[in-house]
């Protein structure tokens, strides 16, 4: 059974100012509804006030709530933390500034939990934007918080290449083919990390992240299908069903959207919480997202009402 | 000429990539061809540049309707093509990554292109409220089923979802909105995702062989060129 | 130019500088370059609500922010591919000079001429700018339309359909000990045989009734229709799942707006 807990904290202004938007929201959407009911229009400039309340007042006065990590994201986490120290494991961050607050999360979460055991993490991407993302990332969480880490020997940024499949396609079997230097002009060859990876089969685990294409798709479709390498992923909530087809054989695991996002934060600081103190972006998410939620929840069931009102009056006349 | 090398060059290549599958001898050609489309990929990157400033210089030229944010997205393009050519700025110099924190590309990065297309899909998320209000109607049964499936995942995929229903016993668990969401994303979401893959993978698989065999040219444009 | 628009121009630009100041001061403290950094911030929160202003309706501050980052997306990916790719890639293999110029380490081969084909191809593929030598770019489009048609006819031959068929076989009774067994331990527990085993029987019947829906070769009536009629319901219900997830994914894009907006531009919040 999944548990999950509503914080109550101490009464405070936050509080106050929790309450109050609620009372906003609730009686916004009442006023919504008798509108509706009196077959008048609603401006959409309204919804989309109520959708900005709806995502702001949760920012401003945090709601927190706690998460359990669902098995698809489990699997994810216990691969991580079940392979050795010194295991090498990828991460691919495939994805620009419009999917980075839901995938951003997790990908950092994955940096600090490989960090964290010991493994050799290789960075790359196949998006020009992800270099830019990856190298804020590996300034904020990479050197920023792990300083003993070393560039070639813990960690490399191998950076991006142009090509999308094609890079896949041949760094299945040379790495040094498509990457001979980092992304800072080091041969590979003068790293230890790469002193025993020459294609992509050497890794321990791969994890892509990102949302478009090329993506998650694309890491199945030409590398996880051709070698014998675990694979998992984190995706952007509108990508992660289609992926489900290749859960559990193609993907031994999933992380869709900030909730998958939160999941995974969640199961790490339970076993590593002094990482909580570093942020939880996902699980900060999650309050915004329930109430927004909530709001689209509401929008279709009173719009449906005011639908089958209108369609009854009509067969009344 | 103008449209039988282009034809061969198709054969040729999909051949390569296709029987260097099976047959490993013929990698070291497949991946050098990777790294031929990488190259070739980056000149469309230029292309693309090169067809925005002709649209936009011409647009200038013309007088023609909004002419005066062409100077904008021309000036942008510059500035930003100057900023990572010339890597301006850049502490690590020639050989440092392009993004190098610091660097005016990354700066520019960071603090325009980063802000301007997440806001472009934030907005999003206001028009997806708005269809859910106005056009998200259950008005038969096949729109109902749908309506209800994104009810049970948008509630399920929130903590507020397994409050409403943690008072359900184990032995009913599945009744629980989490899991009955985590149920139809298990089962009737990949049956169906599965269907569409298949049904996706037979239609790429055929186009693909009509690319390769000549017998789709649409790619090859207008017959009289 | 109207008056009106003369007011909210001048409006727009006062609170920028008035923004900038207050950001500026904030950061006086914690940043030795404040002034620049306090710019840097406050354009892009004028960049952030120019584009959410298109929601009350479309003007000039909208189409400004369009318009830039057009020009700066496209010059963004023409530097990044020409640093990593063709200096990164292309030049190792075709110039010593080159290579020491942009300080990359020389790849010396005895077939790295072929390497100049690309480079052939690529200027081919330029002259599509030009209305009579344009045809030129059909060249390197075959190549890329033929690499992408074999790479993919056999990737998805294999991923997409032979491991999905395979994957859809899965077992229709899920740890069978017997009927007694089955019927002792029944219940609807999540984690259950007997959740587990409708599981299974809705992936292995509702992909043989989605692929059966899109089978327009053949007339949907009888028993064909009535599979066809599940796999449209399959179908629904997992585009409602798409829905949902896309109505999470989005809302999460504009947490992140306006995170920055409360957190690094007005401050509200830690």
């Amino acid at each position: 059974m999944l548990d999950t807990a509503f914080s109550i904290p101490l009464v405070a202004l936050s509080d106050i100012g929790r309450v109050i938007s609620l009372l906003v929201i609730g009686g916004g959407l009442l006023w919504i509804l008798i509108r509706s009911l009196r077959a008048k229009e609603v401006d959409r400039r309204i919804v989309f006030l109520f959708i900005f309340i709806a995502v702001a007042a949760p920012i401003l006065f945090p709601i927190t709530f706690q998460e359990r990590a669902t098995l698809i994201v489990k699997r994810v986490f216990d691969k991580v933390e079940s392979s050795p120290a010194g295991s090498k494991v990828l991460l691919a961050f495939d994805f620009d500034p419009a999917m980075a607050p839901e995938v951003q999360p997790m990908a950092d979460a994955f940096s600090r939990h490989c960090l964290e055991k010991g493994h050799k993490v290789i960075f790359m991407t196949l998006w020009a934007t992800g270099q830019a993302l990856l190298t804020q990332s590996l300034e904020r969480v990479v050197r920023g918080e792990y300083p003993d880490k070393l560039d070639g020997v813990d960690y490399i940024n191998l950076g991006f290449k142009a090509g999308n499949e094609n890079v896949l396609n041949i760094i299945v079997t040379d790495f040094r083919m498509m990457f001979p230097t980092d992304v800072n002009g080091v041969p590979l060859d003068s790293t230890s990390i790469f002193d025993d990876v020459k294609s992509c089969k050497d890794l321990d685990l791969i994890i892509a992240i990102g949302g478009g294409k090329p993506g998650v798709k694309e890491w199945v479709l030409y590398i996880g299908d051709r070698v014998n390498v675990p694979m998992a992923a984190g995706v952007a909530a509108v990508v992660a069903p289609q992926l489900y087809p290749y859960y559990p054989k193609q993907l031994l695991g999933l992380l869709g959207g900030v909730k998958g996002a939160a999941e995974y934060e969640s199961e790490l600081v339970k076993w590593y919480p002094h990482l909580k103190e570093r942020g939880t972006p996902g699980l900060r998410m999650m309050g915004p997202q329930t109430l927004a939620h909530m709001v689209v929840m509401a929008f279709i069931v009173i719009g449906n009402i005011s639908y089958f009102i209108s369609r009854r009056r009509e067969r009344i006349q | 000429m103008k449209r039988q090398v282009p034809l061969i060059i198709t054969f040729l290549i999909g051949m390569i990539m296709i029987f260097s599958f099976f047959i490993p001898p013929l990698e070291g050609l497949e991946q050098t061809c990777s790294l031929f489309f990488d190259v070739i990929a980056v000149f469309a990157f230029f292309l693309g540049g090169g067809n925005l400033m002709r649209i936009h210089i011409n647009k200038l030229r013309r007088r023609k309707k909004d002419w005066g944010f062409s100077i904008v997205t021309l000036g942008g393009f510059i500035i930003m093509l100057a900023a990572g050519l010339l890597k301006i700025g850049n502490p690590g110099g020639i050989a440092a990554s392009p993004t190098t924190e610091g660097a005016l590309l990354q700066e520019i990065f960071t603090y325009v292109f980063l802000p301007l297309q997440s806001t472009m899909y934030a907005l999003l998320a206001f028009f997806v409220a708005s269809a859910s209000y106005r056009a998200f109607r259950a008005k038969n049964r096949e729109a109902t089923i749908l309506l209800i499936a994104a009810f049970v995942i948008l509630l399920g995929r929130t903590p507020f979802g397994m409050m409403l229903t943690a008072w359900i016993p184990e032995s009913f668990s599945v009744l629980q909105v989490p899991n009955m969401a985590i149920w139809i994303m298990n089962s009737p979401n990949l049956a169906g995702q599965r269907a569409i893959m298949i049904g996706i993978g037979l239609g790429v698989i055929s186009m693909s062989l009509r690319l390769i065999l000549g017998i789709e040219r649409t790619y090859l444009g207008d017959e009289s060129a | 130019m109207r008056r009106s628009t003369i007011i909210v121009m001048a409006a727009v630009f006062g609170l920028f500088i008035l923004s900038w100041i207050l950001r500026s001061t904030s950061l006086a403290s914690v940043q030795e370059h404040y002034l620049i950094g306090g710019l840097k911030v406050t354009f892009s929160a004028f960049l952030t609500l120019a584009i959410l202003s298109f929601l009350y309706k479309d003007n000039p501050f909208y189409k400004f922010a369009e318009h830039l980052f057009v020009g700066i997306s496209a010059a963004f990916w023409m530097s990044m591919g020409f640093w990593t790719t063709i200096v990164g890639n292309l030049i190792p293999r075709l110039s010593r000079s080159l290579s020491e110029f942009f300080q990359v380490p020389y790849q010396p081969g005895s077939y790295n001429f072929v390497y100049f084909i690309p480079v052939i191809l690529g200027i081919m593929l330029l002259m599509r700018l030009s209305s009579k030598y344009g045809w030129f770019a059909r060249w390197p489009l075959a190549f890329i339309v033929g690499t992408f048609a074999g790479l993919n006819f056999v990737r998805y031959l294999r991923s997409d359909f032979v491991e999905q068929v395979s994957a859809t076989f899965v077992p229709l009774l899920v740890g069978w000990q017997g009927v007694g067994h089955f019927v002792s331990n029944f219940s609807l527990s999540a984690s259950g045989q007997f959740v587990a085993i409708v599981g299974n029987w809705v992936i292995f019947l509702g992909v043989i009734c989605g692929i059966i829906y899109f089978f327009f070769s053949k007339e949907h009536k009888g028993a064909f229709g009535a599979a066809s009629r599940v796999g449209i319901w399959i179908l629904m219900i997992t585009f409602g799942a798409s829905f949902g997830y896309t109505v999470m994914g989005r809302i999460s894009l504009l947490v992140g707006r306006i995170t920055f907006l409360f957190r690094d531009w007005l401050n509200l919040i830690s």
